[in-house]
């Protein structure tokens, strides 16, 4: 989390300084979600993710310098510089992507988790239970293909997990103004799996339920979908002026930081020290 | 309907005996004509599957054709009784290939509408889902944009999807995923990810099928880059740019038209393939080359037909490879006959005849004796009525009309 954090602070200096081109969206303040999540997976499971996700990369396992060449469109990225930050891409850790438009990448995961279940009974690879793990927002919860996929993968028990990382805004559209129903950890009983919903600035609480999500999916059960609630500290990308937020929402949620919070929780069950934390810090 | 049944059954004649081509001795069982055009060496050059047999000896367990060159008519009577090959339609030549790709390659599986317990719309996959199991002949529920991008991960991750579009005109919902994920996903990782994805399915102007039905989408996939499009024809083709596009590692989008799918001709037994950048001779000529494509193909050779009667020798290539063109076989032509007719099914405005036109004169200007001509479809949705709809698509009377005006 913290080098996520430290990352996506220095994408933004660089940014500002006209290093780092185009379009650039960071996560801080989410970072939680990536990493209870993904630290849990085995190399072979694949996630897909929108474009807010530098730090879900990492997690998987991807070197921040092979990312951060690939922000700044150098050969040595980890996709040659052709793909960018909205495209990152890693085939030996099972990243199968970051899209741009959003949606996009939840039949890829599905797709993913397809293969996985016809390995285990075509292929008769019996021990092959990857599991596939799906990142996007609240605004995607309104587009055709994520029903269209919560839809299929309970229909074939697909092993995925469908993660909404619901930061309450797409770019300046409020997620009440823009969804009927807004708790969306609902629609998944509708579909046939269960719903749930976290807190998605406790890494801890995201861990818990990730475990029984990825678990039943191993198992050949079918999908979860898990809603972490969430918030992006900056505004979508660089490029937003992020007027439209409330001041006192931000505030709320900054008091919630996810590093703080772990943090106090580590020193206050004695499970590191100040110093210990103060030497994560340094690297 | 009885037009295009005539044209069908000169067509079949025409194609009959493709297993003559090229220089291997091992199949000459009938006689074999030598062909005006041998180009030798470009004919064995395998781009789709990088695998040339020249070897006449020793019969390896898959020795591919990977050209498919068609005979003048009259080929009927130096015919046999025990031809070689057998008999089929166009839509079980496609059947056959995919049944066969999917034997040897359990990593090959179909996804669709109505492809599994059904059988398919056009019964290309009919029979399949009982020999296969319904995991490897997937019914999909009506989604084209995320079944497509289901397949294109799956593709990715090891697996190669076979997708089909019920209709071709119904892949518009999947635009998306096929533009942004099949096409571009093997460029924007780096070159990390392959995409060996076939998508397929009928398209065309049917018969009076109204206006959503009769879509022509090649003119709209055309730009995507990153992807491959193929046209088949006749079952020989069928069947062989079926087997090529599921061994290529690329995305294929392989155009089937909802006439051809009752088209009957002989093939080989053996195993073969057709290299999917490749035009194929359909007619050689001497004064004007026509260039065309699936359906419009048998309109040309009706118009042929005629023209030879006529006393014009009209040299016609089916380009069967929409995307990139067999510049090679379409230059070799153009620097021979001086004249171009491009006979398409798609609409003028942007289509594939337009390209075309684009490609020749930017390569080929200097070998024009005229300018290049093109019909194509009105630049209209295509109407319910029979006789409206006879009128958006190009007629053999026009094909003949053209040539005549080109080679004056």
């Amino acid at each position: 989390m913290v080098l996520g954090r430290a990352f996506e602070d220095k994408c933004a200096k660089m940014y500002y300084d006209r290093k780092m081109l185009g379009f650039v969206h960071l996560y801080n303040g989410q970072e939680a979600v990536s990493t209870g999540f993904i630290r849990l997976l085995k190399q072979q499971d694949s996630i897909v993710c929108t474009y807010r996700d530098h730090v879900q990369a990492l997690s998987k396992g991807l070197s921040a310098r092979a990312v951060m060449s690939e922000l700044l469109g150098k050969a040595t990225g980890c996709c040659r510089g052709q793909g960018g930050s909205m495209h990152i891409f890693s085939r030996k850790h099972n990243m199968l992507g970051r899209f741009a438009f959003i949606g996009e990448g939840i039949p890829i995961a599905t797709g993913a988790a397809f293969t996985s279940k016809y390995k285990r009974e075509v292929l008769k690879e019996a021990d092959c239970g990857h599991v596939s793990l799906t990142f996007f927002g609240d605004g995607t919860c309104n587009n055709g293909q994520f029903y269209e996929c919560l839809n299929m993968a309970a229909l074939w028990k697909l092993p995925i997990v469908f993660v909404v990382e619901n930061n309450l805004w797409a770019i300046g559209m409020s997620h009440l103004r823009a969804t009927s129903v807004p708790q969306i950890y609902k629609k998944g009983p509708a579909f046939g799996m269960p719903g749930v919903h976290v807190d998605g600035m406790d890494v801890l609480k995201v861990r818990e339920v990730a475990k029984e999500a990825i678990g039943r999916a191993r198992r050949g059960e079918g999908p979860t979908l898990v809603e972490c609630e969430t918030y992006r500290f900056r505004g979508h990308s660089l490029a937003d002026p992020d007027k439209l937020r409330d001041p006192a929402e931000k505030a709320h949620y900054a008091a919630r930081d996810p590093i703080t919070a772990l943090k106090k929780y580590l020193i206050e069950n004695s499970l590191a020290n100040e110093a210990d934390l103060k030497a994560i810090d340094k690297r | 309907m009885a037009a295009i049944f005539q044209g069908v059954g000169a067509a079949a004649a025409l194609s009959s005996s493709p297993s003559n081509s090229f220089g291997s001795k091992k199949f000459v069982s009938s006689p074999c004509r030598p062909f005006s055009v041998r180009k030798g060496a470009s004919f064995a050059v395998v781009r789709s599957d990088g695998r040339v047999n020249l070897n006449p000896k020793g019969r390896r367990a898959q020795q591919l054709i990977s050209n498919a060159v068609a005979t003048k008519s009259d080929s009927a009577a130096a015919s046999s009784s025990s031809k070689p090959g057998h008999e089929l339609l166009l839509f079980e030549a496609l059947q056959e290939g995919l049944e066969e790709e999917m034997e040897r390659d359990l990593r090959v599986c179909v996804m669709g509408e109505d492809v599994g317990h059904y059988g398919g719309s056009y019964k290309v996959t009919k029979g399949l889902a009982k020999k296969f199991g319904d995991l490897r002949v997937l019914d999909t529920p009506i989604a084209e944009n995320s079944f497509s991008g289901m397949g294109i991960g799956a593709a990715m991750t090891g697996l190669r999807p076979v997708v089909e579009g019920m209709n071709m005109g119904f892949l518009l919902l999947a635009f998306n995923q096929i533009s942004n994920n099949g096409g571009m996903l093997h460029y924007t990782s780096g070159g990390q990810f392959t995409i060996p994805i076939v998508i397929r399915g009928p398209g065309g102007v049917g018969r009076q099928l109204g206006a959503e039905h009769s879509q022509r989408l090649e003119s709209y996939f055309q730009s995507i880059p990153g992807i491959q499009m193929v046209a088949c024809s006749t079952p020989y083709n069928a069947k062989g740019l079926m087997k090529a596009a599921i061994r290529s590692e690329n995305p294929v989008i392989l155009f089937e038209h909802v006439l051809l799918y009752n088209l009957k001709e002989r093939i080989p037994d053996e195993d073969y393939i057709c290299n999917l950048e490749e035009a194929e001779m359909v007619r050689p000529g001497e004064h004007v080359t026509i260039l065309t494509y699936s359906r419009m193909r048998y309109h040309v050779m009706q118009a042929a037909k005629t023209l030879v009667n006529k006393g014009y020798d009209p040299e016609v290539i089916d380009i069967r490879s929409l995307k990139p063109f067999d510049l090679y076989t379409i230059g070799n032509s153009v620097k021979k006959t001086h004249r171009v007719l491009i006979v398409e099914e798609c609409m003028r405005t942007g289509g594939i005849g337009a390209s075309l036109i684009a490609a020749i004169t930017e390569n080929f200007n200097d070998y024009l004796d005229a300018p290049i001509m093109c019909l194509s479809s009105q630049d209209v949705p295509t109407p319910y009525a029979g006789t409206l709809e006879e009128v958006t698509v190009v007629q053999p009377a026009q094909i003949v009309t053209a040539v005549e005006q080109l080679c004056q």
